[in-house]
């Protein structure tokens, strides 16, 4: 098509690949920062939390004020991570405590009655509006990788995340807490009886789970507009993971939110142009973008079609 | 001193409620929660504005402003618009900040022989067919600022030119419009991304490789925010011009500050106008409001000041529908933007204008007049308006 070549190490479409993975991969850790909270507390505990996206928009909003105040973008996403984790927390003793008993159509009204409350008291807080935040001036330039520029803050939003997943995986594997909530996942009254306060286990998970929700938001708060309600769009796709990746399960969470974010940034990325090249120039505008945007759904339908469970399903009958 | 204002002031105040029997009701619709509230929080001000100016009047009769916020949902809009007309009685609606609300009102109000002042959308059909001698626009029809893009493309002979928009109704028609006036070289390809995505990464890339001479967009609100931060920090601002249509604007710069410097943008009207009612309207609004005013803020002043002009003609008699019509059609007012007078279809003739991002005399990051490539503009849809006679 298009062979307008600049001083490349590699041929324009592997060089627009290339970058395009990377794109995926940078929404995939994203996903999985929301997602493994997510379907730890849904694992753990059996509960619902619609308003995970809300958390996700505290941390943006915490991190932004932080940011703006201190002029430091790290002191910004410290805040964001132990605001939001605060709030998880209080969320949990507070709010919560009494619906883990309730059947989870009770769940998803209670927490949707959060995403409300949460919007309303961030638009009057801090106005309707989106509010202003850079991206820190040391990852503001663009890397060159085999002659691809790639921003180097998306570059740091993949190294935090596959960090951060990194972490998870020792602290569940490999330490007492973990254990602990890999126990408790399966067999909490045995838990409970060996002398564990699994209430206050419950609550670390879940502020853990809001803490990386605040992490997530706080790291798209310099790329995406900063504005009440922010979490909604970012909710779905993490649900989609979730049950991709097997509810409960935080290896699946991991593999399905990087699966999710190259599907959905490759299909938004190719999918116009291969329909392009099946149908006339009118059809394959209106019907590349549409299908592009359905593509991790119609993957979703597919993998409940094959693995009702999802893609890595706990082991356990006991974790739903 | 100081006390015989304050008396002043309750007397008058007291007068007013003395007298309420005498006012002009007149309702207010627009967006006022969920993301896109600060357009309608801006057309809100800037009637306010001149309200305030006036002693709470309007015409030099007491208006009573009855406020509703249509939620960006149609059926909200139905309701609140039905107890505007039902219980409050109002003589005149203004306001209403997006086109699919307008569509759902629009007819609903004129039928009723009650005058609309749009102080924001401007879908193609009330423009065109489905015109009615009760609605003014006081805006824009909304293809002229895609329009005036498109002609300053071709003005500056771009060979190509990518475009992106959401993909539903207004991105298409954004499009469309800018294609209508583009003349002398090619779009080469057009974006349309899903309305609820928020990143476009992929898409960037797409356009990073195929190196047009410019990038048209059209991203309205939080979307733009998104948008311009993305495209900053891709590295594109060094190499390629972007045009935009309603994207960066009053309501989004406060968010993109530097983000957003040498973006252009098509549209009516700048902060930065030397004419004498524009510096003082731009003036009174910071004072009061603490920010620069958008284009949003603008509309709704102008809406203010013709509703002030014809109420005065008529000295305050709205409801002689004939003479009120007249002295509307007049538009006898200094337009914050310079030229004004109503087309056939009761929507503005006016020049439209480019503007660049830039810092204005106080560092801040505003709006600046590049240059103005359509002259007298009118909408390409009111061939097809048969204005009634009222």
């Amino acid at each position: 098509m298009h062979t307008r070549s600049a001083d490349a190490a590699l041929p324009m479409t592997t060089q627009l690949a290339l970058s395009q993975i990377l794109n995926g991969l940078q929404l995939g850790v994203l996903l999985f920062l929301l997602a493994a909270g997510l379907t730890l507390v849904f694992g753990i505990m059996s509960f619902v939390n619609l308003a995970h996206g809300s958390l996700f928009m505290l941390g943006a909003y915490f991190g932004a004020a932080a940011f703006a105040k201190t002029d430091s973008f790290l002191i910004g996403v410290l805040a964001a991570v132990v605001g939001a984790g605060a709030v998880g927390l209080l969320l949990d003793r507070f709010a919560l405590t009494k619906l883990y008993e309730r059947d989870h159509l009770d769940q998803v009204l209670a927490t949707f009655g959060l995403i409300l409350f949460f919007n309303e008291l961030i638009r009057i807080i801090w106005g309707p509006g989106s509010i202003f935040m850079q991206v820190p001036d040391a990852l503001s330039q663009t890397v060159s990788i085999f002659g691809v520029n790639y921003p180097s803050y998306r570059f740091a939003i993949i190294g935090v995340g596959l960090l951060v997943a990194l972490g998870l995986y020792l602290l569940i594997q490999k330490t007492r807490v973990g254990m602990l909530i890999r126990a408790g996942a399966t067999h909490p009254a045995m838990v409970a009886s060996l002398g564990v306060n699994i209430k206050w286990l419950n609550t670390l998970v879940f502020a853990l789970g809001a803490a990386l929700a605040g992490l997530a938001g706080v790291m798209a708060g310099p790329i995406v507009s900063v504005q009440p309600g922010m979490g909604e769009p970012v909710l779905i796709l993490t649900l989609v993971v979730i049950i991709i990746g097997g509810l409960g399960s935080i290896r699946g969470a991991f593999y399905a939110a990087l699966i999710v974010g190259v599907v959905d940034t490759l299909g938004r990325a190719f999918m116009p142009t291969v329909m392009r090249g099946i149908f006339e120039r009118n059809t394959a505008d209106a019907a590349g973008p549409a299908l592009a945007s359905m593509l991790i759904y119609l993957l979703m339908a597919v993998v409940l079609a094959v693995k009702p469970q999802g893609l890595f399903p706990t082991t356990s009958g006991a974790v739903r | 001193m100081h006390k015989l204002k304050l008396l002043t002031v309750a007397v008058a105040a007291a007068a007013a409620i003395g007298s309420a029997q005498a006012q002009i009701k007149i309702g207010f619709v627009a967006e006022l929660s969920g993301p896109q509230a600060p357009l309608g929080q801006d057309q809100y001000d800037a009637l306010m504005l001149l309200v305030e100016q006036n002693g709470g009047k309007l015409g030099g009769q007491a208006v009573q402003i009855i406020k509703e916020d249509s939620q960006l949902k149609p059926d909200v809009a139905n309701q609140v618009v039905d107890k505007l007309l039902e219980k409050d009685k109002v003589q005149i609606i203004t306001g209403v900040t997006f086109s699919n609300i307008m569509m759902a009102v629009h007819k609903k109000i004129t039928d009723k022989g009650v005058f609309l002042i749009g102080s924001n959308a401007g879908p193609s059909p009330i423009a065109g067919a489905q015109c009615s001698p009760y609605f003014f626009s006081t805006s824009w029809q909304n293809d002229m600022q895609a329009e005036v893009v498109g002609k300053y493309a071709s003005d500056k002979g771009y060979k190509s030119v990518m475009a992106m928009a959401p993909n539903y109704q207004a991105g298409k028609d954004f499009i469309a419009g800018f294609k209508r006036t583009y003349k002398g070289g090619t779009v080469v390809d057009e974006i349309y991304t899903p309305l609820n995505q928020q990143d476009f990464s992929a898409e960037l890339a797409q356009v990073a490789s195929k190196k047009p001479d410019a990038l048209y967009v059209f991203y309205p609100g939080g979307l733009g925010v998104n948008f311009v931060k993305q495209f900053q920090q891709a590295g594109l601002n060094k190499s390629m011009t972007v045009m935009s249509a309603s994207t960066v604007d009053g309501t989004t710069l406060p968010a993109l500050r530097d983000a957003a410097l040498g973006m252009l943008s098509g549209t009516f009207w700048g902060p930065d106008f030397p004419n004498d009612a524009n510096q003082k309207f731009v003036a009174a609004f910071e004072k009061k409001y603490n920010r620069i005013p958008s284009q949003y803020a603008a509309q709704s002043y102008d809406a203010a000041q013709l509703l002030d002009s014809a109420i005065r003609k008529v000295a305050g008699k709205v409801d002689n529908k004939k003479a009120f019509h007249a002295a509307l059609k007049a538009a006898d007012f200094k337009s914050v933007r310079g030229n004004f007078k109503f087309n056939t279809n009761q929507f503005p003739v006016q020049d439209m204008f480019m503007f660049d991002v830039s810092k204005d005399s106080k560092g801040r990051v505003s709006l600046r007049t590049v240059s103005k490539p359509l002259v007298n503009h009118t909408d390409s849809y009111a061939a097809q308006c048969q204005m009634k006679a009222l």
